[in-house]
């Protein structure tokens, strides 16, 4: 049996060979990485004991990024459930728009003490590579994001902010043309580039290094939230449920990361994957569908793929969520009990969309609406006393055209 | 002790003073017959044959061999017809050592042990797996090792020299040292001399390794590597490949001619 630890970061809780659970994650890498990511290992566990590095994160975090992000009682979402509260924590009011702003500045500070000028990184979504090229912009580094030709399409807006920001987009024309290719490019740009240039995943996935360097920059939702709680409850809660959207699964990491040692009675920790159109056989769920143990993009996770071993494509109306793989820690936490793990498809997360903006004035992206679709799904049949707290944790402005498309709006 | 094929093959090519030729197909590319077929063909002009189970994901490939990756993946290629394509190779009275090369999740998903029980069943000599580096590899390196399936060890521009010295302890008759920062198919960025200094010093370390040179090897530079023990030869084949198709030519005789004249740039 695998257990977690207590008082311990999960992001530290793998093994010597960078495996949680005795099997998650690892670096199935090729050999020309392995002292990049040596020294990228060094370099990053020197800084997260460095208290010059912590004041120049937790500076640019409050001032930059904008910190904290707002926590607030949807009322009236709650009042037309008629059960449990809902509330959120608003990540998408952090500069540019999403959680994602949080491993992109980190990513760049890094970057910067590691004297390199050039940092690539992938997006699905496109919210990874815009603040990538925004944090590149502030520190002076200059930025390639890798991003399928189906996202570029889907996910305009975005596209134009990283080109304003001076970033160029490398179209990635590979298989589904998404995030788990743009992934692949990325990846393979930087096996040729690793001397001048630094990378950035634009999750919590891929070798055990950039699991841990994203796990711990989106950790401050979490540290964020459990203060907000404490201020507007005076204490926590008994009945908290943490719902949040699971792509790669570093916004889900982020908001959690400080509650996984609290009891699952208490504090329960859910996590929404894409389960694509309903009518389609294909999903983004590896964790909630069963999906079996696998390799991709460095690390071992439950992958969707086929009985060879060839990866899935996948399916979402949402960029962000459109991935095959997953967080090694996820795997973890579901092999472990502590989370669980469930899928909301296109429609629900629509739907959801629908109620929330009728209700509520807040825009949450396609990608925490899945996370939304859970909540609306259980809070009537839960009592008042629980505290469901959903992580909006993008905004939609980026969907405008599916929306209008989808929606009419 | 009797010599592997692959340690025979190296030996064979220092009598006549050259390097050995390893040449990289993709399995099923672009069909099961006709990767047979050039494997046929080439098979009197090479040394060794590497033989690549494609992978749709690969993080360590260039475009050349993505594409031949992707045909043949499209085209059906599955695990059982690549053993099939070797077994059926090893007919041939001159056939080739054979190297497979792919990534770990295809030989995971298969079962390690499957896996290599099928190698020593159709005859596969040798195995690449490009995402299980060392030390991680070195429980599966053994227990290629025992089933008389050679594990190649990879070393790049990055390996340094302590690193270096503990793979070469653990690796067996054949070391892949690849050239430069790229995946497979790049532009030869650095110069020969300095990859053959890189070159030497890997064989300073243990010079009874045979050492194989490959990413970015040409017909245009082949022959400034007249000094290694061998050269590999992949994503110009697999462009040539694709270029056939595109001009709907045989891309079984325009790999042979190429791969004769590969030879001769290095005889
Ligand atoms: C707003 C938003 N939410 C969620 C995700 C999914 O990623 P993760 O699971 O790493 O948070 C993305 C990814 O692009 C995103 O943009």
């Amino acid at each position: 049996m695998i257990k977690i630890k207590k008082g311990k970061p999960l992001i530290d809780q793998h093994d010597k060979n960078g495996f949680w659970g005795g099997k998650f994650g690892g670096n199935f890498i090729p050999e020309t990485l392995k002292k990049p990511i040596e020294d990228l290992t060094i370099l990053f566990e020197k800084l997260r004991r460095d208290k010059n590095f912590i004041k120049e994160r937790d500076y640019y975090f409050k001032n930059w990024v904008g910190a904290p992000t707002p926590f607030i009682k949807l009322e009236n979402l709650t009042k037309h459930l008629g059960g449990a509260q809902i509330w959120a924590k608003v990540v998408s009011e952090a500069n540019g728009g999403a959680h994602k702003i949080y491993n992109a500045t980190v990513h760049c500070l890094i970057t910067k003490r590691a004297g390199k000028k050039y940092i690539v990184g992938d997006t699905g979504a496109g919210y990874a590579g815009k603040m990538l090229s925004m944090a590149a912009k502030k520190f002076g580094l200059k930025c390639k994001i890798f991003m399928g030709v189906k996202d570029i399409k889907r996910q305009k807006p975005n596209c134009d902010a990283m080109r304003k920001n001076g970033a160029e987009i490398v179209p990635v024309y590979s298989g589904s043309q998404t995030l788990v290719d743009a992934v692949s490019e990325c990846m393979r740009y930087w096996v040729s580039n690793c001397d001048t240039t630094a990378m950035c995943v634009g999750s919590t996935v891929g070798p055990n290094i950039f699991v841990k360097i994203c796990g711990w920059s989106t950790a401050q939702i979490s540290r964020e939230l459990k203060n907000q709680i404490k201020f507007v409850f005076k204490t926590i809660p008994k009945k908290i449920k943490l719902i949040n959207c699971v792509g790669g699964g570093s916004s889900a990491y982020g908001f959690w990361s400080e509650f996984i040692d609290y009891s699952p009675d208490r504090i329960s920790l859910i996590g929404v994957e894409a389960g694509g159109p309903s009518k389609s056989k294909l999903h983004a769920a590896p964790l909630s569908r069963g999906a079996k143990l696998g390799i991709l993009h460095g690390a071992a996770s439950y992958v969707c793929q086929n009985n060879e071993g060839q990866i899935n494509e996948t399916e979402s109306i949402s960029a962000g969520l459109d991935y095959p793989g997953v967080s090694p820690m996820h795997c973890f936490l579901k092999d472990t009990k502590r989370a669980k793990y469930t899928f909301a498809t296109d429609e629900e997360a629509l739907s959801a969309y629908k109620l929330v903006t009728k209700f509520e004035n807040l825009n949450p992206s396609l990608e925490p609406c899945h996370a939304f679709a859970e909540a609306i799904k259980i809070a009537p049949r839960l009592s008042k006393d629980t505290i469901i707290i959903v992580n909006s944790c993008g905004d939609a402005q980026k969907d405008r055209d599916i929306l209008k498309q989808r929606l009419g709006r | 002790m009797i010599m592997s094929p692959i340690s025979l093959a190296f030996k064979n090519c220092k009598k006549e003073k050259r390097p050995a030729l390893l040449t990289y197909t993709v399995a099923g590319d672009h069909t099961k017959k006709k990767s047979l077929e050039i494997l046929n063909s080439i098979s009197s002009h090479v040394d060794i044959c590497e033989i690549g189970f494609p992978h749709n994901t690969p993080i360590a490939d260039g475009g050349q061999i993505q594409t031949s990756s992707y045909r043949a993946i499209k085209n059906g290629i599955k695990m059982k017809d690549v053993f099939q394509i070797v077994k059926k190779f090893k007919k041939n009275i001159n056939a080739k050592p054979v190297i497979l090369m792919g990534y770990y999740n295809m030989i995971y998903q298969y079962g390690e042990n499957k896996f290599l029980k099928k190698c020593k069943q159709t005859g596969v000599n040798g195995l690449i797996v490009v995402d299980l580096p060392w030390p991680d590899n070195k429980i599966f390196a053994k227990k290629c090792k025992n089933n008389l399936v050679s594990f190649i060890q990879l070393l790049s521009p990055t390996t340094s020299q302590a690193r270096m010295e503990k793979i070469i302890k653990d690796s067996h008759e054949m070391i892949y040292l690849i050239s430069m920062l790229s995946t497979t198919g790049g532009k030869l960025k650095v110069s020969p001399k300095t990859i053959l200094k890189n070159y030497n010093k890997v064989k300073k370390i243990n010079k009874s390794k045979n050492l194989v040179i490959g990413f970015g090897i040409t017909s245009k530079n082949i022959s400034s590597f007249k000094t290694a023990d061998g050269c590999v030869v992949g994503s110009e084949i697999c462009k040539k490949i694709s270029q056939s198709i595109e001009k709907r030519q045989n891309p079984v005789t325009n790999v042979s001619n190429m791969v004769k004249n590969l030879k001769k740039k290095i005889s």
